[in-house]
């Protein structure tokens, strides 16, 4: 990141959009204006639905059905864009403006290789032969690290894994060398670690080919070390715009500090809350009178609901608001437990844990042909995990996606059956009952799921939703139910009147609530939450986050939390469990895992998150390549296709758990920290006391 | 930084719910209502139908007609003051007949298709929630049932039997459940992965609740969609019965067997027991499939939440 040329490329000025509906118009947009100099990349955050989006598609008028822009300007390099003819803004995108965006599986054509892919717009914008473009796409993809880019040129992007498509879209975007470059969200739907990867690309390539950059996300952590400047997006309008160091340590916004306030960072202390923003976002059909975020900010006063701030400030730090801030949020609030429910983490009585997991195995079976089933191959999902978890006790479950972590939380409730080792709760193979008291069995064990809308049956109201967990347990008489129901729905800290709604009448936020109460329904001694706030906004998150950690604390019940997003793992849990491939390959309590790790997977995981702070010096990509396939996975430890420090010994023989500190294992030949005294033994059950 | 803001206490506030306030009040089934009837095509086809069922069953209150013996010297009358649409061969009142052979055949219609839904909605919900072996068998029994051709059968029958009005709805009602059970079992292979059916068997839930509490609710639209196409479809198949013999025992007939009787009617020049008629079944199907169209756009609104 050079210090900034003083032309700009990309000039916009008073940009409105409108998406008309049936019934309603939606001011998506409202009088936003920026500029992009050359070779600046200028972050634009905001949470989803505030029209950071549309802004980018208003930039090459790809607005949706509906969508038009109503005024304003855009100019690229002096070129007025708005009201351009069809035929000329063809022109211009994918050669001088070219997009990326979330999700590359829809993204591409799924019929044409993505070779051919490439060439399209290298032929339609620079008129060459056949043969120039096949040179031309060769070299983009060579530029955007695909590997083996001849191989691969005929293959169709569904042969592709997703980080490998990301990067065909990012060389589609950069065939033709775009001045400009919007990526809207481009790495949203991949993991931490190939995120990191492309994030490094997408820096570097703007470095090498001098583009400027419009980085469109929610992510806070994104944007820290990769923009020049930020525009804060609410409900249409740019609240905040700043250099990227004095946003994030600076800032005036109201919203921007709760926005930043209310992410959970990796060195977060669990004894406090987390900030929340209050209620929703506003609706833009008509946007609301005064300023927009009045209704949801805590220095709000008459004059905020009745006149909206201008954008405003000084030395290119605006921002639009009548009682401005000062920085980011110093005191948070601790959590208090009440002291006469806290429930301590301990063993039961006869010495056994609560939950124990002993060589759980996970495989599903890859088969071919219709009726005789032929079992060809097995997805190896879980293989040999063993772990406890204690009463009172919140344990975290990370790792990337297709490690298996969702498939132990499956088995965990009995939602899939285990092909080997044994799933106990309080000593008994629950599983292994039949009829009704597996019925009665399956009380204890409850699960919460990552999307709160498919988690509940559409067709259904919230009381019957809540009610069925009772009927299907024969639990209480009808009043006794109702009674239940009301009590744990004000516990969750929903309304009454939510009980005669149906699940789509909800924000995101409130049917989560509704998901995790219905989880408590049967007072359960084992929650297991996937990816509890995965599908949320940010600002939604840490009401959820506070929510289920003041449960925690409250009711005392076990839970495991299952996520890719360390920091939530590490904000709930007592102790963490890594996932690789089906198998565990560290466990301890966070500060082992944080600041102690001694797997190299770990290790290089926490370092790929990316941190929303900009003086976080961002390390060298810690690691390289995909996860391999769970079909074959590799021999000895299977991680050490991606690892830095391994050697023959990883390839031969597979790592078992050792020990290095009390209650802190891990599974690796060359692990970043001695192991300690109990290392003789090579504990298997993972806790050497 | 003055006061610490009133938010972020982990304390639930007492008078405002933590999760904030529900603010939309609709229910899917009135939006989806809403949506039918902004729908023109569809109340006008709502409309057919409606008309046709007070034509057909309160019809011959207001003019009754002769509809039982014969009386051969008023036998082809072209329409007049005394017969609307004049007679047919054996001097029946053709405007009365539309209504009493229309009642028989909406009552077959109907019957067939709720006969095809019901088997076809059980069948398709069991194959596709059991899935594995028994998915594939009963699949592959749809696709053998699906390959006798129904004229050909009807034809053998035609040359025995008589129908009822009973074995009639039975034969469509065989012929056509094969549809919805596909139907269904593509909708619930998609609904039984979802999470809230995970749910509910976490919550110990037994496979015929999951089948009636979650899967059949849930595909109920696809379902009800269906229905109306079927009644169509089956409307049309009685006429087909009709024409190719398989009519219904005199003195019941229903609107295919005034077709089939009527075959030689047009060379006659008698068009009065040709068109109405043929009319009143075109009427009666695109109304149905009007109505139909509708509902699937209505639904399909409701489930994208706008």
């Amino acid at each position: 990141m050079s210090a900034p040329p003083a032309t700009s490329v990309l000039e916009v000025n008073g940009l409105s959009t409108h998406i008309n509906l049936t019934r309603s118009v939606v001011h998506a947009v409202g009088d936003v204006s920026f500029e992009i100099k050359a070779g600046e990349t200028l972050g634009l955050v905001g949470e989803s639905g505030c029209g950071k989006s549309m802004t980018g598609l208003s930039l090459l008028n790809l607005l949706p059905h509906g969508g038009h822009i109503v005024e304003g300007s855009i100019k690229l390099s002096g070129l007025e864009l708005v009201g351009l003819p069809e035929r000329k803004l063809r022109t211009i995108r994918g050669n001088e403006i070219a997009m990326i965006f979330q999700d590359s599986q829809s993204s591409l054509n799924p019929t044409m290789t993505i070779g051919r892919q490439v060439m399209e717009p290298v032929r339609l914008h620079r008129g060459v032969s056949k043969h120039e473009a096949l040179d031309r796409a060769l070299e983009v993809l060579e530029l955007v690290g695909l590997p083996h880019p001849r191989e691969r040129f005929d293959d169709f992007p569904h042969q592709l894994s997703g980080g490998l498509r990301q990067r065909v879209m990012i060389a589609i975007a950069l065939a033709c060398e775009p001045k400009v470059l919007v990526a809207d969200e481009p790495t949203t739907a991949l993991d931490v670690t190939i995120q990191a990867q492309i994030l490094a690309l997408l820096d570097d390539l703007e470095e090498r080919l001098g583009m400027s950059t419009l980085l469109i996300t929610h992510d806070m952590g994104v944007v820290a070390g990769r923009t020049d400047r930020i525009n804060v997006m609410y409900a249409g309008r740019i609240v905040e715009t700043a250099t990227t160091y004095r946003l994030f340590t600076g800032m005036r916004h109201p919203y921007t500090q709760a926005l930043l306030g209310s992410i959970p960072s990796l060195d977060q202390d669990r004894e406090k809350a987390l900030y929340t923003i209050p209620g929703l976002p506003p609706d833009l059909a008509p946007p609301p009178s005064g300023c927009r975020f009045a209704a949801r900010c805590a220095y709000a006063t008459d004059e905020c609901r009745e006149h909206e701030p201008p954008l405003d400030g000084a030395e290119g730090h605006l921002f639009a608001c009548w009682h401005p801030v000062d920085g980011p949020i110093e005191r948070l609030p601790t959590i208090v437990p009440p002291e006469s429910v806290k429930v301590p983490i301990a063993a039961t009585a006869n010495g056994r844990h609560l939950l124990e997991l002993d060589g759980v195995v996970r495989e599903f079976p890859v088969t071919a042909g219709i009726i005789l089933r032929r079992k060809v191959d097995s997805v190896k999902a879980v293989s040999g995990v063993t772990l406890h978890v204690d009463a009172g006790e919140t344990f975290g479950l990370v790792g990337e996606s297709g490690c298996g972590k969702t498939t132990l939380g499956k088995l965990i409730v009995g939602a899939e059956l285990p092909d080997g080792g044994t799933v106990e709760l309080e000593g008994k193979r629950v599983f292994a009952l039949k009829g009704r008291a597996l019925r009665r069995a399956r009380r204890d064990l409850q699960m919460m799921f990552q999307d709160p809308y498919a988690s509940l049956d559409p067709r259904m109201r919230v009381q019957a939703i809540l009610r069925e967990p009772l009927e299907i347990q024969k639990i209480g008489s009808r009043q006794e139910q109702d009674e239940r129901i009301t009590t744990v729905l004000r516990e969750v800290g929903l309304p009454q009147t939510a009980l005669e709604r149906y699940p789509h009448e909800f924000s995101g936020g409130q049917r989560q609530r509704v998901g995790l109460a219905r989880a408590l329904m049967l007072d359960p001694k084992v929650i297991v939450a996937d990816e509890p706030v995965s599908a949320l906004d940010v600002s939604i998150r840490s009401q959820i986050l506070n929510l289920m950690r003041r449960l925690q604390l409250e009711r005392g019940t076990a839970s495991v939390v299952i996520s890719h997003d360390l920091a939530v793992v590490k904000y709930l849990s007592d102790r963490i469990g890594v996932m690789y491939l089906g198998k565990l390959v560290e466990l301890g309590n966070g500060d082992d895992i944080y600041r102690r790790a001694a797997h190299p997977y770990t290790d290089a995981l926490i370092k790929t998150i990316p941190v929303p702070d900009p003086a976080v010096k961002r390390a060298d990509i810690a690691i390289s390549g995909e996860l391999p396939s769970p079909r074959n996975p590799p021999s000895g430890c299977r991680f050490r296709t991606r690892c830095p420090r391994a050697q023959d010994l990883c390839a031969e023989e597979e790592p078992l758990l050792r020990s290095f500190g009390p209650g802190h294992v891990a599974a690796c030949h060359f692990p970043l920290q001695a192991p300690g005294e109990a290392a003789a033994e090579a504990v298997a059950d993972g806790d050497p006391e | 930084m003055e006061g610490v803001p009133p938010f972020g206490s982990p304390n639930i506030p007492t008078t405002a719910p933590e999760g904030g306030e529900v603010a939309l009040i609709t229910s899917g089934w009135r939006l989806a209502a809403h949506e039918f009837f902004s729908n023109r095509l569809a109340v006008v086809g709502l409309g057919i139908i409606v008309f046709f069922i007070v034509f057909c069953f309160l019809g011959p209150i207001v003019y009754p007609t002769n509809q039982t013996l014969t009386q051969p010297l008023l036998s082809d009358m072209a329409p007049a003051a005394a017969h609307l649409l004049g007679t047919d061969d054996n001097g029946f009142d053709e405007f009365g007949r539309l209504m009493v052979c229309g009642q028989t055949a909406l009552e077959i219609g109907f019957f067939a298709a709720f006969m095809a839904t019901v088997i076809g909605t059980l069948y398709g919900a069991l194959a596709g929630l059991v899935g594995g072996i028994v998915d594939a068998v009963l699949m592959r029994f749809v696709d053998i049932l699906l390959s006798i051709p129904l004229l050909f059968i009807v034809l053998i029958l035609a040359t025995r039997y008589h129908a009822t009005l009973i074995s009639q709805s039975l034969i469509i009602g065989l012929f056509s459940w094969q549809a919805p059970s596909r139907l269904v079992r593509g909708e619930v292979l998609t609904l039984r992965v979802r999470d809230f059916v995970t749910a509910a068997r976490i919550m110990g839930g037994t496979r015929r609740r999951l089948i009636l509490r979650h899967l059949i609710p849930n595909a109920l639209s696809v379902v009800i969609v269906n229905i109306t196409f079927l009644i169509a479809d089956s409307i049309l198949l009685i006429a087909y019965l009709g024409f190719l013999g398989f009519g219904l025992a005199y003195p019941t007939a229903s609107w295919g067997d005034m077709l089939g009787n009527a075959q030689d009617a047009v060379s006659s020049g008698y068009w009065w027991l040709v068109y109405p008629v043929g009319a009143c079944l075109v009427l009666v199907v695109m109304a149905c499939n009007l109505v139909g169209d509708a509902l699937r756009d209505a639904f399909d609104v409701r489930l994208r939440k706008r």
